[in-house]
């Protein structure tokens, strides 16, 4: 018999009851709950007269709608100038007090954004079954966690049952070997993977992401590339627990301590997927082939490298790929055969739950330290995933270092990545940005988004244009 | 959950691929905390002229007349014959209840993204797939046929086009019954509470570590 992958071990490990047409119950360790996705999902308990499966296996935080200015921040709820995320923020307090669980509300120091928190706190261990009403839970795979996005129905059913119904997914595995070079880093892997595979192609799928460069990462950046599995149509992505999963975690607030903790480390050793396991899908990445990487369009999969150019529709072969792709340049503004170097930057955005953890924030301010924001850009900000990652970065001086660069330095929350609070890119403003979608409108209506890395979004920031960050001495 | 079981209604073709949730609806409208009123900014940033802010009067608001939704002869149609991949990106619930609200009961498309197809089902929303040179021939009778219908029977699994062809397509068992008797799952689950109790205490004593009491989130 062929061994088991790191996802079929998990799936395994939470199989409630398995229906004879392929659906399964699969125990749900954790949810994770922010404001935006999960009212109707309390009124529906409500409504029926329920209460709550488990509620100490539920935790929640304010980050999708929430403001990041200091002014608006330091009066709490009542600061919040738009009376309907204000009614939203509030409606998540009072339903996390209804139901007995816990919220890092606005002003607890442990806020942000829902999965910068939950492997900061240690509410995320290896081997869970972890979902949230957020596509982007796929993060927390990076610490050998089975964790997906729901939707609101979904969640009220976690929450109401403790169980999720499921179909098994098919493995994929992801292997990029060797090393990256300089100035490269997990958010370049994770767009070269989806520039290769594309938008959907894991859906269906839980990838898996190994090889030796996925295993020099730290876990911030095993987030980062976890965090876009998503943006490759997978709901799931893994990397499989070693030591630096473990260092990470020890003594976080809510992982085990003592005997429980060393047992633990020993159940833990265990979520690898066996050498003889048998992958669906299998993709070779060379990681010393991968340069920093730019989006040019309007879908995560219309990326290029920093040294390429714009590609020109009339060369694609297919009709519908290259009708996508001119609408996409329509809306960009942009002209085939442009360097990518020669794009000119309005906006600066670094943050979002795939790019504002401590190492983000360490990257981009060697860029910008000792060095002024270009005087064509006209708004560049720093949005820290966390209340604890904005104390840990003042710590550092790292706020400094970008407010005398003349960056905004902001509160914790989603921010600019989805703009659904005062953060956003107007009308036809590009924006280099290290969040995870570029699709029409994302950032702001009629915003035109690039995805990048810390580092060249802060490169960008001080140029006024896409530069390539291995020319640029740290 | 609304019964479904057959619907008969004209087809609205959205010619585009990887239609993502935020374009089935904008960000802004996720501030509501109710699950209704979505339908008036279904596509809102294609189907209007200006952006669109929740509370805002949208009957005054200018219409983008290019955009299929604003053509006269797909006014009142309840059939979304979509390209591959749509409902990609975001996990919103919003999507399918922007297209629920607006009266949409059928979408037919070569592909979805698994988390936007979940929560169809959800909703009394039926996600057809066909393959994609179906879809491509549906696509130009639609465009040649003003007022083309369709007809969808989930009992026979099928659906039924103007000319009589019937046109089979998949859908998996239980949710096909969940849809058809408007089935509410969180009781079709608390059936087998007994059995995820069991399964609970079994995995509680097996991985202690994950119920730690003095490390848990307790509110």
């Amino acid at each position: 018999m062929a061994g088991k992958t790191l996802y079929d071990k998990i799936w395994d490990a939470h199989l409630v009851t398995q229906r004879d047409d392929g659906t399964a119950l699969i125990y749900i360790d954790r949810q994770l709950i922010h404001e935006v996705t999960s009212p109707q999902a309390f009124e529906g308990l409500r409504l029926a007269g329920r209460q709550p499966w488990r509620a100490d296996a539920n935790l929640a935080t304010p980050d999708h709608n929430i403001p990041t200015t200091r002014e608006e921040r330091s009066r709490g709820l009542e600061g919040i100038k738009d009376p309907i995320s204000r009614i939203q923020v509030k409606t998540l307090d009072d339903n996390c007090r209804e139901f007995g669980i816990l919220e890092l509300g606005m002003e607890d120091q442990r806020q942000g954004i829902v999965h910068v928190v939950g492997p900061e706190q240690g509410v995320t261990l290896p081997g869970m079954t972890i979902v949230c009403g957020d596509s982007h839970t796929s993060t927390h795979g990076a610490l050998g966690a089975l964790a997906h996005g729901i939707g609101t129905s979904e969640v009220e059913h976690v929450l109401a049952t403790q169980c999720l119904l499921q179909r098994m997914m098919k493995n994929m595995l992801v292997n990029v070997n060797g090393r990256l070079n300089p100035g490269v880093t997990a958010k370049d892997i994770v767009l070269a993977v989806i520039g290769r595979i594309g938008t959907a192609g894991g859906t269906g799928y839980t990838i898996e992401f190994a090889g030796e460069a996925i295993r020099a990462l730290s876990i911030e950046g095993r987030m980062t590339v976890c965090n876009m599995a998503i943006e490759a149509g997978a709901r799931a992505g893994l990397v499989a627990v070693d030591d630096t999963t473990i260092d990470y975690l020890k003594g976080r607030p809510f992982a085990p301590r003592g005997q429980l903790w060393e047992q633990a480390v020993t159940a833990w050793r265990d979520l690898v997927s066996d050498s003889d396991a048998r992958f669906d899908h299998v993709v070779e990445l060379d990681a010393e082939a991968i340069e920093p990487q730019v989006t040019w369009g309007t879908s995560p999969e219309m990326v290029a490298p920093v040294s390429g150019r714009i590609p020109d529709p009339a060369q694609e072969p297919d009709p519908s790929r290259r009708g996508n792709m001119e609408q996409a340049l329509k809306y960009m503004g942009l002209q085939p055969g442009t360097a990518i170097q020669d794009i000119k930057l309005d906006y600066i955005f670094i943050g979002s739950c795939t790019n504002s953890r401590i190492e983000d924030l360490r990257e981009a301010s060697k860029v910008v330290r000792g060095r002024k924001v270009a005087d064509s850009i006209e708004l560049a900000m720093v949005v820290p995933g966390s209340g604890l990652v904005k104390q840990q970065a003042e710590a550092e001086g790292l706020d400094r270092i970008f407010i005398e660069a003349g960056l905004q330095w902001r509160e914790p929350g989603c921010s600019m990545c989805l703009a659904m609070n005062a953060d956003q890119l107007p009308a036809g403003k590009h924006c280099a940005s290290t969040s995870n979608r570029n699709f029409e409108g994302r950032q702001g209506f009629g915003g035109r988004t690039h995805l990048v890395s810390p580092a060249m979004a802060a490169a960008a920031a001080v140029t006024g244009h896409f530069v390539d960050i291995r020319q640029i001495a740290h | 959950m609304r019964k479904f079981d057959t619907v008969t209604g004209i087809v609205i073709p959205l010619d585009r691929a990887n239609v993502d949730t935020d374009f089935i609806i904008p960000k802004q409208f996720l501030k509501s905390i109710k699950r209704t009123g979505f339908g008036p900014n279904l596509f809102d940033e294609h189907r209007y002229l200006d952006k669109g802010q929740p509370g805002a009067d949208n009957s005054q608001r200018p219409l983008n007349p290019d955009f299929v939704l604003n053509q006269p002869r797909y006014q009142g149609g309840t059939i979304l014959l979509a390209r591959e991949n749509f409902g990609c990106g975001s996990s919103r619930e919003h999507a399918p209840w922007a297209l629920d609200d607006y009266g949409i009961r059928v979408i037919i498309a070569p592909s979805y993204a698994d988390i936007f197809f979940n929560n169809c089902f959800k909703n009394g929303l039926l996600p057809i797939v066909l393959d994609k040179k179906t879809v491509s021939r549906l696509f130009e009778e639609v465009a040649t046929e003003e007022g083309y219908s369709l007809t969808v029977n989930l009992v026979s699994q099928t659906l039924t086009t103007p000319g009589g062809e019937d046109i089979a397509f998949d859908v998996d068992e239980y949710r096909k019954h969940c849809l058809l008797n408007g089935l509410d799952e969180i009781g079709v689950t608390l059936q087998d509470a007994d059995r995820i109790r069991e399964f609970e205490s079994q995995w509680r004593s097996r991985s202690p570590w994950y119920f730690n009491e003095d490390a848990s989130p307790r509110n």
